[in-house]
């Protein structure tokens, strides 16, 4: 190196001028000036050579003996214990294990956890000699001691790489290491040192975050920016030998400058200490050993620089009160808190991604910030805060649709209503931005069929429901359709069967029950649509809105009239019900049951709202739903007769559709109400708030304006004309629609 | 755009608005749609390339931070409709997309003669 000339010359006699110079120049392993090292059977710990050599040497050692307690001292002796080394000892020059890290009760708990493991810990020991003649046989002591063995690792810390820094007359440290200022400049303003072989304010740094935030000060400089490195925030916690460790802030500051609180539990293994301010308001630092559960939430109050409760123990004692209730700590972080350290995420970061990008569960969090996916010790913080975040929601966990919409569905609902807003475009251009897309567009369309019950395929709508919605049918695999007509509580005439078993014949359709007691007619080209409908429109068929988030069946058992159990007629009124809200539009699909009896056999318990009949009239159940969750329906209201037990239902269903999120069934709807089921009796049954005569008064207008979107569509030749496949060969079906046989019936091609 | 040729699919007035067709194009399936909202028009290979459905006809369209785009009806894989790319995927086949053009309320969709 000429530092004048600014230039350097490599080894083979390569050239180069430089600006500025970056010495990243690393570190080797520290060997103490022991007589002996060069012995057969003494290993440094460093690199992956190093480990080769000890695994090759291991078979052959009956004992092992590591010079160095700290961290990787102690990862040494378990790797000599996991090669099948009966005898391992550690031997460390200080007090205590990990001396940097841990003050001397947590080293006790260390040493005793060692000692089960069967690893002997000598500390206060100097090493004079190794002894042997080409090969280690033992180590002799200052305090004239011997200790047999025939391995040796030597992990006693590093040794910063700053040889030709010396050479070329750079300030080094009296024990090594490049001098550094704040700029990661060394003497020389156009030389900067960074990482193991760079000293800065007395320190070297072993390991590699501060090394990248070393480099990034160094290359902020470089680009023309200022930027400096402010030391670093040595806190750490990991498991040793199966042991958590950590400690934070300043773990060993005492006397005259702050009190501590020390808990030591033998018998479990556990010590904790926490140091705090005199006046017991500021916490500065710690120990943990055995448990480290705490580590985040302990670290994030030092940083941060929290006010204490009132009695600090409760931080480090295991359901003991903090007088902060569980989780109120990650309220009290600042917007900048760094929560993963790995990632540099912060805890505004997180919140954004809750609030702002509709994370709802952790592993969203992951994806999105890529919080926690470094060594995963922040994951009980970023889940505190998702919980927070949540709550402070409440139960608009997703406040906002989506890019379109800054607004939930219950606020969108009011707003619409309040505008008179009747079409997708009008909305988005009055109450969100850009064009729409498919998660806001069938919410927006559902909310308009909610409010209006107006026709769904007209005044250009129909591009704008779900797929099934915009044919009037279920789009299945394949690309056909099928075909759902409506049997209210399960009643079919033997004429409705033959209609429905010709149509499936002409047709070419495959027929099926349904789980809600209907006939599913699948396999329609959604040519063939209206003139299906159209025959069994003429029969006397409506639509069954199975394509529909609306009212699906109505299931009854036969009840009273043929039943020997039955105690009300529980088909009569499961049509009634069925007829009652036929077309209803939520923000899910709607299961309702009606049973005769306490046998159940409509299975009313599984349903959105069931009703089972009593002696004296029948029992309301509410919230429950099959599905991939299921959820028992609970017991809503007792013995209603038949106009109150409609009545309810009016005000239950009304304020599901007015306040249920998108896509909610009415058990999750419920499951997410604060307060919960008494809640909801309170506003159905006991009108808390005053609405209940308003819900009654909107169903009955939904009742009211209730058509036949079918019988609509095939009387309407313009509508007709929007069910064929191709737009310039109106006869055509699709050509890629294919079937296979089973059964004797069709079945789409698979996938 | 020379090199295309143009031929005539339907009026303006049979489009539905925001929203788009089936289109038959010899052997081919083209879906074409009217953004009425942004006033654009666009057109694509109607085919799903995820599993294979004649299906993006009858998907939602929209905008994702102001890139129009499809959503496939069956399994709502996204779609640019300017340049095919899928959105939600990287999995996921582009889309063939073409040329729209609109005279004297006729569309036309541009196809290279090439393909045939």
């Amino acid at each position: 190196m000429d530092r004048e000339n600014k230039t350097i010359r490599s080894f083979e006699g390569l050239e180069m001028q430089y600006d500025y110079l970056v010495f990243a120049t690393g570190s080797s392993a520290f060997v103490p000036p022991i007589p002996g090292s060069d012995k057969n059977g003494v290993f440094v710990y460093r690199t992956i050579e190093d480990l080769n050599m000890i695994w090759r040497h291991a078979p052959s050692a009956k004992s092992a003996v590591v010079i160095g307690g700290g961290l990787l001292g102690l990862e040494a002796a378990k790797a000599c214990l996991d090669l099948g080394i009966k005898e391992t000892h550690v031997i460390e020059f200080a007090p205590r294990l990990m001396p940097r890290q841990i003050d001397e009760a947590g080293s006790d708990i260390l040493v005793q956890k060692l000692a089960e493991l069967n690893i002997t810990t000598h500390t206060n020991k100097n090493t004079a000699a190794i002894l042997g003649n080409e090969t280690i046989k033992g180590l002799f002591f200052t305090d004239g001691t011997i200790l047999n063995t025939d391995m040796l690792v030597i992990s006693a810390g590093i040794k910063p790489r700053d040889e030709l820094a010396r050479s070329c007359r750079l300030t080094v440290g009296p024990r090594g290491g490049i001098v550094v200022n704040d700029e990661m400049r060394t003497n020389d303003e156009h030389i900067f040192a960074i990482g193991e072989c760079a000293l800065h304010n007395s320190m070297i740094y072993g390991l590699v975050a501060p090394g990248y935030e070393m480099a990034d000060v160094v290359a902020t400089q470089l680009a023309g920016d200022q930027k400096q490195f402010p030391g670093f925030d040595m806190s750490t916690k990991l498991k040793l030998i199966g042991v958590d460790v950590a400690s934070f802030g300043d773990p060993f500051i005492n006397g005259t400058e702050a009190n501590s609180i020390v808990i030591q539990d033998k018998h479990k293994g556990v010590y904790k200490r926490i140091n705090f301010t005199k006046d017991g308001k500021r916490l500065l630092g710690g120990v943990l050993v055995g448990d480290a559960d705490d580590y985040n939430m302990l670290l994030q109050i030092c940083k941060n620089n929290l006010v204490l409760p009132p009695d600090p123990t409760g931080l480090i004692v295991k359901g003991g009160d903090a007088g902060m209730d569980a989780g109120a700590g990650v309220v009290a972080l600042p917007d900048d808190a760094l929560i993963c350290s790995c990632e540099g995420v912060t805890k505004l970061d997180i919140c954004n991604a809750i609030n702002e990008k509709g994370c709802e569960t952790f592993d969203d969090i992951k994806k999105c910030t890529k919080a926690t996916t470094g060594c995963g010790g922040c994951a009980p913080m970023v889940k505190d805060i998702l919980e927070h975040t949540l709550k402070q929601q409440g139960k608009l966990v997703r406040k906002v649709l989506c890019e379109h919409f800054e607004y939930s569905r219950q606020e969108l609902y009011d707003l619409i209503k309040l505008k008179d807003l009747r079409n997708f475009d009008n909305v988005v251009d009055t109450l969100g931005h850009g064009d729409g897309c498919e998660v806001c567009r069938p919410v927006v369309s559902s909310i308009i069929a909610s409010l209006w019950n107006e026709l769904i395929v007209t005044k250009q709508n129909a591009t704008s429901q779900d797929s099934n919605d915009r044919f009037l049918a279920n789009l299945q695999k394949g690309g056909t359709y099928s075909v759902v007509p409506r049997i209210p509580g399960g009643e079919i005439t033997p004429d409705g069967l033959l209609v429905i078993a010709q149509v499936a014949k002409k047709y070419g359709l495959y027929t099926k029950i349904t789980g809600g007691q209907r006939i599913d007619l699948f396999g329609a080209h959604v040519s063939d649509l209206p003139a299906i409908w159209e025959e069994l429109i003429a029969a006397g068929f409506e639509s069954g809105h199975a394509y529909g988030k609306a009212l699906r069946t109505v299931k009854s058992c036969v009840g009273s009239t043929w039943c020997r159990f039955g105690l009300q007629d529980s088909v009569s009124y499961a049509i009634r019900i069925e007829e009652r809200y036929r077309g209803l539009r939520a923000p899910h699909k709607i299961k309702s049951a009606v049973s005769g009896c306490i046998r159940e056999c409509a299975e009313a318990q599984s349903k959105d709202f069931g009703i089972i009949a009593t002696e004296k009239g029948w029992n309301l159940y509410v919230c429950g739903n099959g599905g991939s969750k299921p959820q028992h329906a609970l017991l809503f209201a007792t013995d209603l007769d038949s106009e109150t037990c409609i009545k309810y239902i009016d005000r239950f269903l009304m304020f599901y559709i007015k306040t249920a999120d998108p896509l909610t069934r009415t058990a999750t709807w419920l499951n997410k109400m604060e307060g919960g089921i008494d809640y909801l009796r309170n506003v159905v049954i006991h009108d808390s708030l005053g609405i209940a005569e308003e819900l009654e008064a909107e169903m009955q207008t939904l009742v009211n304006n209730y058509q036949c979107e079918w019988k609509n569509v095939v009387e309407s030749p313009e509508l007709r004309s929007k069910f064929n496949h191709f737009i310039n060969a109106p006869k055509e079906k699709d050509p890629a629609v294919k079937f296979e046989n089973m059964r004797g019936q069709i079945k789409a091609a698979a996938w | 755009m020379s090199d295309n040729n143009w031929f005539y699919v339907c009026d303006v007035e049979e489009m539905p608005h925001n929203g788009g067709v089936t289109v038959k194009y010899g052997e081919e399936q083209i879906a074409l749609f009217y953004f009425t909202h942004r006033n654009e028009w666009y057109a694509s290979q109607n085919l799903c390339p995820h599993k294979q459905q004649m299906a993006l006809s009858r998907g939602m369209i929209g905008s994702q931070n102001g890139e129009p785009k499809v959503a496939c009806p069956f399994h709502k894989k996204t779609f640019s409709l300017k340049t095919g790319v899928c959105l939600n995927s990287d999995e996921c086949d582009s889309l063939k997309t073409y040329p729209v053009k609109v005279e004297e309320g006729k569309v036309f969709i541009g196809v290279d003669p090439s393909w045939n």
